[in-house]
């Protein structure tokens, strides 16, 4: 019986909005980024699933509805966009050519770090498409061999990392403009970064999106691109 | 807010209909995202046909990232044998994109509001 209550969709519900509110709650206390409401949130609920004895896959499956929310939500992206809409005008060229260098750098830079450190070509295309949003991200690791669940949880923590430095790096850089704010920190850590984005203010937060699709789209063509160039030397 | 539901979810199967004939080359969530905007940006769509609901899951997003998160759990082992690799290109990759995207842009770019 407690068994059946804790593979239930009511028990994984609960337990994650519960917990993802009170990460929320202590990092709104204590502005401490190590405790980024996502890394807190997710170490707790696997003590708890550890402690309790239950299974990923059970608790994938009760806590699914929560999951297929993220489709929705990339989706209602675009409404954040529109009504940012005057921002594009004058930087379309800018905003393609920026993202569009950006994915080049993050796939290169993964190619080359995992050939000089010794990685196997499964594990280079597992992190190539480690900026992008997860459901794409999952497709592209599948798509050029690599592991598509190792992918997911790389996805969540380079989000969680790069929206937790990005601000300092984009300090040091002495970034100012509030397009290239958003759009670095949407290219770099897709919607975890917007999530981040959308508190320092609406126009970061709209480019954010804008630059999750984008960098999506150009990170889907450019990685079996660049992996076919290298095969030619 | 269920008519704005139901817009969403329109644009979202739209989305992945398309993405299914191009092979889920691009995921159906992105081009339902591209399409909303479009019909926002001709006005085939009024935005407060929209707003609420679309505030209220952008502002929420981190939330729909715990599941897959949670998968961290599962991947322990082979992550313990190559973190050195993973966190390595992770890190580095992470800080290049960021700096060649935030650079290109402020150099290129121009801004509205200033």
């Amino acid at each position: 019986m407690m068994n059946n209550l804790a593979q239930s969709e009511v028990f994984s519900l609960t337990l994650v909005i519960g917990t993802y509110l009170a990460s929320l709650a202590l990092y709104r206390k204590t502005r401490i980024s190590l405790l980024h409401p996502l890394i807190t949130s997710i170490l707790v609920i696997i003590v708890v699933l550890k402690t309790m004895n239950i299974e990923y896959e059970s608790f994938q499956k009760g806590s699914h509805l929560i999951h297929f929310l993220l489709g929705p939500s990339v989706v209602a992206l675009g409404y954040v966009l529109y009504e940012q809409i005057q921002y594009l005008k004058g930087n379309v060229i800018s905003i393609l050519t920026s993202v569009f260098v950006g994915a080049i750098v993050g796939i290169v830079s993964v190619i080359v770090i995992g050939k000089l450190m010794g990685a196997d070509a499964a594990l280079v295309a597992t992190l190539e498409p480690k900026s992008v949003t997860t459901p794409i991200a999952m497709g592209i690791a599948e798509k050029s061999g690599g592991i598509p669940s190792l992918t997911a949880v790389i996805v969540v923590a380079v989000g969680i990392f790069g929206s937790i430095v990005g601000p300092f790096v984009m300090k040091v850089l002495g970034i100012e403009s509030r397009i290239a704010k958003g759009l670095a920190l949407g290219a770099s850590s897709h919607g975890v970064g917007t999530s981040v984005a959308i508190q320092i203010g609406a126009v970061e937060g709209a480019l954010s999106g804008l630059a999750i699709g984008l960098m999506g789209i150009m990170t889907a063509i450019l990685v079996p691109v660049i992996s076919f160039i290298i095969s030619l030397f | 807010m269920l008519i704005e539901a139901f817009y969403i979810l329109f644009f979202y199967f739209t989305g992945e209909f398309i993405s299914y004939f191009i092979d889920g080359f691009i995921p159906g969530s992105v081009i339902g995202m591209v399409l909303l905007f479009l019909a926002l940006a001709f006005k085939a769509v009024k935005p407060n046909k929209v707003k609420r609901l679309s505030t209220l899951l952008t502002e929420n997003m981190g939330l729909f990232f715990l599941p897959a998160g949670v998968g961290l759990m599962n991947s322990l082992g082979i992550i313990s044998k190559y973190w050195v690799v993973i966190v390595t290109a992770s890190v580095v990759s992470t800080i290049l994109v960021i700096a060649s995207v935030a650079l290109i842009q402020q150099k290129l770019g121009k801004e509205a509001d200033k």
